[in-house]
Formats: C-alpha cells, structure tokens, sequence
C-alpha cells in the first residue's frame, strides 16, 4: 500500500516538472512572436491544469518552479533572477501569487468533492445495512413467531380440534426448518468472512458429489424431471467436498425456491482443458437480464422474488466457488431458464482409467 | 426382548429433556449425564449398550471423554456435535466414535443411528457369514453374493468389501480405510479409495448413482449400511 502510494507520490513530482520545463521549452521558441508577458499566462494556464490532477504539495513545487524560469529565462535581462524594471517585478509577485491561489483553491475544491464522495458511500452503507436488518429480521422473526404462537396455543390444547393441533404442529416443523436454513447460511458467511476460512481438497469422484448432494433433496427433487450428465471417464478432481456440496446444494434448492414443480433440473460436469467444468441449469423464468450482475451480491435479492430467502445462498456459492480460485457466471437460457457455469482449474486424476488391479 | 439402555451425555438441559423424552417413547431405557465426569462415573457403574455424547462438555473435552472410555468400554458411541466441522468429526471418529450426528438432526435420523449402532452389538462376532439385505458375505470363503447370484471381486474389492461388512453402520474415516485395505504408507492416496468405492459400488448396488449400501459421509469417509 505504501509503495504504491510512494510511487504515485514521485510520479506527481515528475509530472508538474516535465509540464512545466516543456511548457517552458515552448515559451523559449516562440518568445519572439509573443512577447514574455503572454510566457507567463501560458505557464499559469499550466499551472491550473496541474492543480485540477495532482496534490497540493506537487502543485506549488510547479507554481513555484515555473515563476523561478519566468524570470530567469523571460524577464528581461534575461538568463540571470535580476528583474530590470519596477513592473516587471511586480508582475512576477502577482504570477506568483495568483498560481498558488490557483493551487490552493482548485485543491479545496477537490477536498469538498471527495468530502461529498464519502457522504454518499456513508448513506449508502447505510441504506444497504438498514435492507439487511430489514431482510434479516423478517426471515428470522418470521419463523420464530410462528413457533411462538404455536406452541402457546398447543399449551390451551383443549380449545383445539385435533386438526388444528395437526396443522399448528406442521407449522412449527416448517418454521424450524426454514430457521435452520438462514441459519446456515448466515453461518457459511460468517465462516466465509471469518478470515480463518480454510479450505481441504481432496480427491474428489464428481459424479458421487453430484449424486449425493440430489440424493439430500429427496423426496422433494422427484416431482422435477431431473437429468445427469457426466461422461463416464470423468477423471478425479482435487476439490473441497464439503464445500462443493454446499455449492450444489445452494444452486439447487435456488432453483427449486424459483421454478415450477414438474421443470426440468439438469446438472452437467467435465473436464476441459484440466479444468472442472460444473453447470446447473434449469427451465424457470430466467434471472431478469438487467439484475444478473447483481444476484452474487451479499444480501440481494431478485425484485418481487417469492420470500424465504436472505439473499445468501448465490454468494455464498459464488464465495466458496473462488476459494477454489474457481468462477461462476449466470446467463439466462434463449428460450427459458438460467445457466449457472461454474469453472474450477484444479488437479486432475486419470487414475480411475487404469482396470482393475 | 430385553430394553436397550442408552446413556445422554449433554449439557445442555433442554437437549437432555428432548432426547430422554424422544427415545423413552422408542422404549429404550435411558439416563442423563451433565458433565464429562458425570458420564464416565455413570459408565463405570453401570455400562449402557450405547452412548450419545456431545463433544462441547464444560469440564473435559468431547475428544478426551472419547479416548478415555475407549480404552475398556466397547459399546457404540455416538457423537452429537453442533459443530458441522469435518475435521472435528473425523478425529472423533478416529478417536473410536461408530457415528455422529449434527445438530439439529430430525429425530427419525437418531433413532435410525442408533438402531444402526445396536445391530452389530447383537451380531455374532464369529459368524462367518454377513447378510446385509440383498448382500451377503462369506468371510471364510471370501465369496460375495447379491441375490443369491455370485460376484466377481477382485482382492482389493473383497477386501475393502468384508472391512466394510465388518463395520456395518458405522462411519469409516477415508485414512482408516486406507490404512486398513492398503497399508500405512498409502494413507494420503484418497484417489485410489475413490476409484475402488466406485468400481465396488458398480458391482453391488442396483443403482451405483443411488447407492444403499456404500453411503458417502461428505469429507469425512463412507458408512455401510445393510438395509
């Protein structure tokens, strides 16, 4: 950080001297034309330019170079600091003094943008933690309520006909459940943003992660017509099940929050050029084009999309998929549907083709 | 036949209470422990047919209970961990834990891994032959049948096969397994466990894709089942 800085630093210093010495350069050719007094306004004008780009302290160095040349290239008698006439020097007091007015302005003038710059990202964050809040505590009060107000009328159980003590019953049971979820998703982002996040690769068999990350689905995955695509020489890859299942596991229970029952699910994998290649795709409504960008994003969520989720699931993917220094694009399919993509360069395996041993 | 006894191992009231009152319903008998003391105290003057032990005890590491109570009590063990860590899971495992369950697990998981666990305490340890559902092994004749009809396995298939039959229910760390069927210096080759669980799972489920009885435990290792 420091040396970049430090670089930039130098690199301001270089630019007001080069600026000023050309300009100056161009004065010495066309003095005879101009007269050294058009010199001067031909250096303030650089001078104000510097001062739109670079740091004050650059910026005076410049003012104070160029009105040091102006004299000692221009003023008559010209090559030495001596100023002949009376108004000559006054001349050079007032350059002098209006290019550091110059300096100090346009510099104030940048202080205030980037002051009004920050205020801005501050009521940003802001408004972006209050949607958080606001997202959070609905999905987590949501079910906590049911379950409140279930069980406290379970406890007057003699007011209640066996079905509805049925009912309140499945309500707790899908509250807990929906509870479980945020809660692991919050937990996965914690783990993600904890910094001590460290991910294990092992030999992986895809096609068993593939399969077993379905098989959790059931029994819901069956009303969805399912298809499986893995050529059967797949070779091993070096991948974090865990994580990789989660990965899956988000993508799908994504597609099954957003798509009918009875549409098509259809996970692929290879392997291209030693790189896994993992695709998710599935016959919804598609992703609307103009949001795409932003459904890995923390805590967003699609416009009127169905609630019951935190908006966590896609970055949590997309965070456990660049642990793997691997990516995820999303596009939405021709005629329908969206294709999730997901690239991981990664050790690859062909022991699996030597036989039996 | 004679009620199983089950020993809680939890400190935390309400997971005592749930579990008492759960698997009392499935007509097991079962005391409760609060602390690591507690429950080896307990073990040591009655020793139940099985164990739940939660790994985040007040007094003494989850890990330490284990090996402690494994150096003379051979019952199963079953881990309950809030903790969905692989890492965590595994040395409890290594440690001499049958199986473990995440919390918050459905009730019908529990009982399912505790009829599991029971199983093989009832088994025969020197029958020579292992029915596991569809499957049957022939340890003295090392032959394997699925349906009554004979399969062909190579010697490492058999042999990660009768290691499996031998460990039925219980969940089988990938470095044990490799430790076991290919000896100490290929505990780090997970490629060639891979390749054999595969090639081992193409020849006796019915759907190799759906497997029922070599299940895969994500990052930890594989649990046979004999359904």
């Amino acid at each position: 950080m420091n040396t970049v800085y430090n670089r930039s630093r130098k690199n301001q210093y270089l630019t007001s001297l080069l600026a000023i010495l050309s300009v100056a350069a161009v004065g010495f050719a066309i003095e005879g034309f101009v007269g050294y007094r058009v010199i001067a306004f031909l250096l303030l004008v650089t001078v104000s330019i510097l001062a739109m780009f670079l740091d004050i302290i650059p910026v005076i160095i410049a003012a104070a170079l160029s009105a040091l040349l102006w004299d000692l290239l221009f003023i008559p008698p010209r090559f030495t600091f001596t100023v002949g006439t009376t108004e000559d020097r006054f001349l050079l007091l007032m350059y002098f003094i209006i290019a550091l007015i110059h300096a100090v302005l346009t510099h104030k003038i940048r202080e205030v943008q980037k002051e009004v710059r920050k205020r801005e990202e501050k009521a940003n964050a802001i408004k972006f933690y209050n949607t958080l809040l606001n997202s959070l505590s609905h999905e987590l009060r949501t079910p906590i309520t049911t379950i409140i107000g279930a069980t406290d009328n379970l406890m007057n159980a003699d007011k209640l006909s066996e079905k509805d003590k049925t009912e309140l019953l499945s309500e707790i049971s899908i509250a807990s459940m929906r509870l479980n979820q945020q809660v692991e998703n919050l937990l996965g982002m914690s783990r993600l943003e904890s910094g001590v996040f460290k991910i294990k690769k092992d030999w992986c068999d895809v096609r068993e992660l593939v399969y077993t990350t379905l098989q959790r689905f059931e029994p819901t995955l069956s009303n969805y017509r399912v298809s499986v695509f893995i050529p059967e020489n797949l070779p091993l890859f070096k991948l974090d099940f865990g994580l990789m299942e989660q990965v899956l596991h988000n993508l799908i229970s994504n597609a099954l929050q957003h798509t009918e029952v009875g549409t098509d699910i259809i996970v692929k994998a290879d392997c291209i050029d030693d790189k896994l290649l993992l695709t998710l795709s599935d016959s919804g409504k598609g992703f609307p084009e103009e949001e795409i960008h932003r459904v890995f994003d923390k805590f967003y969520r699609v416009q009127g999309s169905r609630p019951g989720g935190t908006g966590l699931g896609l970055s949590i993917v997309k965070g456990f998929v660049e642990a793997h220094h691997g990516k995820i694009t999303l596009t939405n399919l021709p005629l329908r549907g969206a294709l999730f993509i997901i690239e991981i360069p990664t050790e690859v395996s062909y022991i699996n083709h030597l036989k039996n041993e | 036949m004679n009620k199983a006894s089950i020993l809680i191992i939890d400190d935390e009231a309400q997971i005592r209470k749930l579990l008492t009152i759960t698997l009392e319903s499935y007509d097991y008998h079962v005391e409760a422990a609060r602390t690591a003391k507690e429950g080896l105290a307990a073990i040591a003057s009655h020793p139940p047919d099985l164990v739940l032990l939660d790994l985040g005890l007040p007094d003494e590491s989850g890990h330490d209970v284990l090996r402690h109570l494994r150096e003379w009590y051979s019952n199963p063990i079953i881990i309950l961990s809030v903790q969905s860590m692989e890492e965590d899971i595994v040395k409890a495992l290594d440690n001499g834990a049958n199986d473990y369950l995440v919390k918050p697990f459905r009730t019908g998981e529990l009982t399912a891994r505790i009829r599991l666990a029971l199983r093989k305490v009832q088994q025969d340890e020197n029958n020579p032959i292992g029915e596991f559902g569809d499957l049957t092994i022939d340890y003295a004749a090392r032959t394997v049948k699925k349906n009554s009809v004979v399969i062909k396995l190579t010697a490492t298939e058999y042999t990660l096969l009768a290691l499996m039959g031998k460990n039925e229910g219980k969940v089988l760390t990938h470095h044990y397994v490799l430790h076991q069927v290919w000896g100490p210096s290929y505990q780090n080759e997970s490629q060639y466990l891979r390749v054999f669980v595969a090639q081992l799972r193409k020849k006796i489920e019915t759907d190799s894709n759906r497997p029922v009885h070599i299940i895969t435990e994500s990052g930890v290792g594989y649990r046979f089942v004999g359904k």
